[in-house]
C-alpha cells in the first residue's frame, strides 16, 4: 500500500526543507520576533510597576500630607488650649495677687489707724492730764490764794472727815 | 483583551474568505469534471473502453490523496492538465533528471508502474523498455513530487510571513503590532505561552521554543494549504505517512537527545517502584519511548488524511449518482456541497487542532526529558 509505505524521497526532501527552514527562521525570524515580544513585554511591565509604585507614592505623600496636616491641627488645638490656660492662670493669678495685695493694704491701713489712734489717744490722755494739771494748778492757786480761803478749805475737809 | 478579540475576529474573516474561496474553487474543479464526464458518452467510444472508464471512487481518492510526480489539475487520461514536475532519480546508471512527463513514455530509461498490489514504484528500463529489475533495485527516487513542492511552497510562505513579520519589528521596535504582526503575534505568544511555558517550564522553553513555532506553523500552514482544491493546495502533505514520520522522528531524537538522567531512569528504573513490578514496567516504559512518537506519527497523518478522504468522498457521490442519472447527479452535487463546506470548517478546526497537539505533545515530551530531580524530592518529601 502506497498510503502507509514512506518514500524515501519525501522523507529525504522534507529533512532538508524542514532543517533550512528551522534554521532559517530560528535566526531571522524567531529570535528577533522573540526578543522583541519580550522586550515589548518587559516594557509594560515596567511601565506598569512604575505607575503602580508611582500611585503608590503619591497615596503614601497624600496619606503624609493628611497625617501633616492632622498634626498640624492637632498642634494647633493643643497651643489654643495651652494659651487658654495659661491665659485662665495668669488671670487668676493675677487676681488672687490683687486681692492679697489689697488685703495687705487693707490690714496695713487699718493697723496705721489703730496705732494713729491709739497714739491720739495717749496724746489725748496726756493733754488731759496736762490740762488738768494746769487748771488743778490754777484752781488750786485761786483757791489757795488767800489764807481764810486756806482755812475755809482746811475747814471743809476737816469736816469732811469723819471722825468715827 | 479588546484588541485580542477583535484580532481573532480579523483571524476569523480571513479564514471565512480563505474558506470562500476554496469552496468556489471546489465546485470549479467539480464542475470541470462534470464537463469531462458529460462529453464521455458523446465521444462513442468501445463499450470495452468505457467500461473501463467506468467512474472508481477508490482509485480517483488515492490518487488524490497520494503523492505524484506531477500535479493533476483537472481532467482525466490525455485531457488531463497537469503541471510536470521534475523528476530526480538516481541508481546505478548515474543521475537522471527530467520532467515528469516523460515518465509515462519511459524516454528517459525510468517509467512509474502500478505493481499488483497496487502500489507504485518506479521502474528502470532496459533500452528495449522492458524492466530492467536489477537495476530497479537501485533506483533512489528523489524526485519533486506533488508534496515535495508543496513543502516547499509552505517553506516560502512561512519565510514570507515570519521574516517579514520579524522585519517589521525591526523597523518599529515596542510599538503595537500592525499588518502581518497582528496576525502572527497572537499564534507566536500562545505557542510560547500555553505550549512552551506550560510544558517546559520557565527556565528552558526557550531552547525548544523555536522549534516548536516551526512545527506548529508548519503543520499547521500545511494543513491550511491542504484545503485548497486546486494549485497551489491540496497536496496531502501531513497526511503523508512520510511526513508525519519525519516529524515525529525529529520530535524522538531531540526527545532522546535530550533526556536528562531523572528521564533515562524514569523509563530504566522508575523510583519508588519494588524490583518485581520493575521486571514488567521497564519493557513497557522502554516500548512508550517509541510509542510517543509513533503514536504522534499515527495521529496527524490519520486526521489529515481522514479529512482529505471525507470531502473527496463527497464529491465522488456526485459522480457515482451522476452516473446513474446525469440529474441524480446534480441533485446530490447540492447535499455533496453542504456537506463538504460543513466538513471543511470542521477540517479547518482540525488542522489547527492537529498541529496544536503535535507542538503540545511534541513539547510534553520536551518537558519530561528535561526534567530534573523532580520525582527524588517529591520522594524524599514523603518520606
Amino acid at each position: 500500500m502506497d498510503l502507509v509505505k514512506p518514500s524515501i524521497g519525501l522523507i529525504f526532501w522534507m529533512l532538508v526543507s524542514f532543517g533550512i527552514i528551522f534554521f532559517i527562521l530560528k535566526k531571522f525570524a524567531w529570535k528577533p520576533i522573540l526578543t522583541m515580544l519580550k522586550d515589548r513585554e518587559d516594557f509594560i511591565t515596567n511601565a506598569l510597576n512604575s505607575a503602580e509604585s508611582a500611585k503608590k507614592e503619591m497615596a503614601a505623600l497624600q496619606s503624609n500630607n493628611e497625617k501633616l496636616l492632622a498634626e498640624a491641627r492637632g498642634q494647633r488645638d493643643i497651643m489654643l488650649k495651652e494659651a487658654r490656660e495659661i491665659k485662665d492662670q495668669i488671670i487668676g493669678e493675677a487676681k488672687g495677687a490683687a486681692q492679697k495685695e489689697a488685703d495687705k493694704v487693707m490690714k496695713s491701713a487699718r493697723e496705721s489707724i489703730q496705732s494713729e489712734k491709739n497714739a491720739a489717744i495717749a496724746e489725748m490722755k496726756n493733754q488731759v492730764a496736762a490740762l488738768s494739771l494746769q487748771i488743778a494748778e490754777k484752781i488750786l492757786k485761786e483757791e489757795l490764794s488767800s489764807s481764810e480761803k486756806q482755812k475755809a478749805l482746811v475747814v471743809t475737809l476737816l469736816n469732811d472727815v469723819n471722825l468715827n | 483583551m479588546a484588541y485580542k478579540h477583535s484580532c481573532f475576529r480579523t483571524f476569523s474573516l480571513r479564514f471565512l474568505v480563505l474558506f470562500a474561496f476554496s469552496c468556489f474553487s471546489t465546485l470549479a474543479v467539480a464542475g470541470d469534471e462534470d464537463n469531462a464526464n458529460a462529453s464521455r458518452p458523446t465521444e462513442k467510444q468501445a463499450s470495452a473502453e468505457a467500461k473501463e472508464e467506468k467512474f472508481n471512487a477508490g482509485e480517483t481518492i488515492m490518487e488524490h490523496i497520494g503523492d505524484s510526480h506531477e500535479w493533476h489539475i483537472a481532467g482525466k487520461g490525455e485531457h488531463a492538465i497537469a503541471i510536470p514536475l521534475p523528476v530526480i532519480v538516481y541508481s546505478k546508471r548515474g543521475l537522471s533528471v527530467f520532467l515528469s512527463s516523460h515518465l509515462e513514455d519511459g524516454s528517459h530509461g525510468y517509467r512509474f508502474e502500478k505493481a499488483k498490489d497496487g502500489s507504485h514504484r518506479m521502474v528502470a528500463l532496459t533500452p528495449e523498455g522492458t524492466v530492467d529489475e536489477e537495476m530497479t533495485k537501485s533506483v533512489w527516487d528523489l524526485s519533486i513530487t506533488k508534496n515535495v513542492l508543496s513543502i516547499f511552497i509552505v517553506m516560502g510562505l512561512m519565510l514570507w510571513i515570519f521574516v517579514s513579520a520579524a522585519n517589521a519589528y525591526k523597523r518599529a521596535p515596542g510599538t503595537a503590532p500592525t499588518g502581518v504582526r497582528s496576525f502572527v503575534e497572537p499564534l507566536i505568544i500562545f505557542v510560547r505561552d500555553d505550549i512552551a511555558k506550560s510544558s517546559i517550564g520557565e527556565k528552558k522553553y526557550m531552547k525548544y521554543l523555536p522549534f516548536l513555532l516551526t512545527i506548529f506553523f508548519f503543520i499547521w500552514i500545511t494543513n491550511l494549504l491542504g484545503m485548497i482544491p486546486i494549485f497551489p493546495g491540496g497536496a496531502n502533505v501531513t497526511g503523508n505517512i512520510a511526513v508525519a514520520m519525519t516529524l515525529a522522528v525529529i520530535v524522538f531524537v531531540i526527545t532522546t537527545l535530550s533526556g536528562k538522567a531523572t528521564y533515562w531512569r524514569h523509563v530504566f528504573a522508575m523510583p519508588g517502584v519494588p524490583k518485581g513490578i520493575l521486571v514488567l514496567l521497564t519493557p513497557i516504559e522502554i516500548f512508550g519511548v517509541f510509542l510517543k512518537p509513533f503514536v504522534l506519527m499515527i495521529r496527524l497523518f490519520a486526521n489529515i488524511l481522514a479529512g482529505h478522504i471525507i470531502a473527496l468522498s463527497f464529491f465522488c457521490l456526485i459522480f457515482i449518482f451522476a452516473e446513474m442519472n446525469t440529474g441524480l447527479g446534480f441533485g446530490v452535487s447540492i447535499l455533496s456541497v453542504a456537506f463538504t463546506v460543513f466538513m471543511g470548517m470542521l477540517e479547518l478546526l482540525v488542522g489547527f487542532l492537529q498541529a496544536y497537539v503535535f507542538t503540545l505533545l511534541a513539547a510534553m515530551y520536551f518537558g519530561t526529558a528535561i526534567e530534573e530531580h523532580h520525582a527524588e524530592h517529591a520522594h524524599v518529601e514523603a518520606h
